[in-house]
């Protein structure tokens, strides 16, 4: 059984109890037509995890991009190049 | 006009880039197809379009107004995938197919409404508006690239780009009576697609005539190093569409589907050729499977908005409180919901009933693709079960929204290309006929379309 409350803590969304509420009867309904995978028998079976398997396609490990501070520039609190967090800890 | 009529008037000097493009610009959005209209852009590329006209290094794009879905980025305009939490987000950089067109002299002049982060099958997960579709103002233009769907029917632009995870161009093509492409996975880069769930994910062009989607399709795809799932491919244009031999899946036209669209569908496919009935046994598995294997990688692709990096921001006393609240405040209920099913089906305890299960579901449904091509060179289906349906009759219902999908996700779990083609009207309201192909014969299902648009 899906705890809506639970889940929402684990993906940091901040949600209402009314919220909550609605979430956990449609998470549950949702669940419970996804549960129609059961009847299948996928022993010996594979998973796919991408259309087509082709293996690792890497580059030379090289510095490119140039823009960094046009990306840096996006944050919403900062100080010179670096970006500002709130504490973790108390 | 489509793309091929505005390249001949160009090319006849009757009207200029600049011209056609503020003749686009001054048309009225009626439908609410537009989130942002990017004026100053478009006038620019129109004037850069001018003078490759004037040098002849025009190509047939060169000059030609059209839309881009609001979620693949346009360097310096607005992007906000219809979500509150990007609602001022501008875009740093283009997307590979964007810069590809720019270099063709293509004409942008705005981003278009969808379904929240392309999460919905109506635009009414928009967090902005609702598109309305121009056949019918009391239906949605279908999702979640209703706007651009919307945009290209109603002539607000000669031909837009989607992106499609579950069927999120093809469905507002059938909606609205236009061509809409979803390529083989891997044949357009997705740098610069805002990323829903990235085994998925393509761009693709929805169109007025299957050659203007042909075109569009070889204009933006290729291999791309910022996209190592990008695979490069040849057009192949030599293909004998008439000796073809097509299947129909039986599971495709079952109880639920509108018996009107069935005839319709039928007749079109007929009419062109014989019909080798195939079975693809376990289709009515694919929705199941697609809505775990789509949450989970959502879920993981859209951790990045945090209230840290970019967009909205509601800074709480610690990190966690920041979290919740940016998150809570930014994102709509559908986002929400897919986030949790995706973060449940990922959980410890969960992961190889849910994710696992799913992901082998997925290579019994690939197996049935591979099989029913080893008979039969393409697929016919109807797009969707039914017409566009009203504004406001599914929202809330979550699990019939999802059904809506039900003749388009086997494609994206197989990364097979498939194309909506217009085929007739259902009380007036326009019918897609599916054309599914082998991987990479994106070609040969345009070739097909081109017997119907």
């Amino acid at each position: 059984m899906i705890s809506a409350e639970h889940i929402a803590k684990l993906a940091r969304l901040g949600l209402s109890s009314s919220e909550i509420k609605k979430f956990q009867k449609e998470l549950s309904s949702i669940l419970n037509y996804i549960n129609l995978l059961e009847e299948v028998d996928v022993s010996n079976i594979d998973p796919t995890y991408h259309p087509f398997e082709r293996g690792t396609n890497i580059r030379k490990d090289e510095a490119i991009s140039q823009e960094s501070d046009k990306l840096i520039d996006l944050a919403p609190s900062k100080k010179k190049r670096y970006i500002k967090v709130k504490s973790v800890f108390k | 006009m489509n793309i091929l009529e505005i390249y001949k008037g160009l090319s006849e000097k009757k009207f200029s880039a600049l011209e056609i493009t503020k003749e686009f610009l001054a048309k009225k959005d009626k439908y609410n197809a537009f989130i942002t209209i990017s004026k100053d852009l478009a006038l620019e590329q129109a004037k850069k379009a001018d003078k490759m006209i004037a040098k002849g290094e025009n190509t047939v794009l060169t000059g030609v107004p059209m839309a881009v879905k609001d979620n693949i980025l346009v360097e310096g305009v607005k992007n906000t995938c219809a979500s509150k939490i990007l609602k001022d987000y501008i875009a740093p950089y283009d997307a590979t197919c964007i810069k590809k067109l720019k270099d063709l002299g293509a004409v942008i002049i705005g981003k278009t409404n969808l379904d929240e982060f392309a999460m919905g099958s109506s635009t009414e997960n928009s967090g902005f508006f609702t598109t309305k579709n121009p056949h019918d103002i009391t239906r949605v233009p279908g999702g979640s690239s209703g706007g651009s769907a919307a945009a290209v029917a109603a002539d607000l632009c000669c031909y837009a780009l989607g992106s499609d995870t579950g069927g999120s161009i093809r469905q507002p093509a059938s909606f609205c009576g236009v061509i809409g492409l979803k390529p083989t996975y891997g044949a357009v880069s997705r740098y610069g697609l805002t990323a829903f769930a990235s085994s998925f994910d393509q761009i693709g062009p929805l169109a007025k005539t299957a050659e203007d989607a042909r075109i569009v399709l070889n204009a933006i795809a290729g291999k791309d190093s910022k996209d190592s799932t990008s695979i490069g491919f040849k057009d192949k244009i030599d293909t004998n569409t008439t000796q073809l031999k097509v299947g129909i899946p039986r599971e495709y036209f079952i109880e639920g589907i509108n018996s009107e669209v069935e005839v319709l569908v039928k007749q079109a496919i007929k009419k062109n050729y014989d019909i080798m009935e195939i079975s693809l046994p376990h289709t009515k598995y694919a929705l199941a499977a697609y809505y775990i294997i789509a949450p989970s990688e959502a879920s993981a692709n859209l951790a990045r908005f945090d209230g840290v990096r970019y967009g909205l921001s509601k800074a709480e006393k610690d990190l966690f409180n920041t979290y919740l609240k940016t998150k809570g405040v930014g994102f709509g209920d559908e986002v929400k919901r897919r986030i949790m099913i995706g973060t449940y089906a990922l959980s410890a305890g969960y992961y190889d009933a849910y994710y696992l299960k799913a992901q082998k579901v997925r290579t019994l449904i690939k197996q049935d693709f591979d099989k029913a091509f080893k008979k039969v060179d393409v697929i016919m289906t109807p797009t969707c079960s039914s017409p566009a349906f009203k504004i406001g009759e599914k929202i809330d219902n979550p699990l019939a929204m999802y059904l809506a999908d039900i003749f388009t996700v086997s494609v994206n779990l197989a990364g097979l290309p498939a194309v909506s083609v217009p085929i007739g009207t259902v009380d007036k309201l326009p019918v897609g006929l599916q054309i599914i192909g082998k991987p990479f014969e994106d070609h040969k299902i345009l070739e097909v379309a081109k017997q119907y648009a």
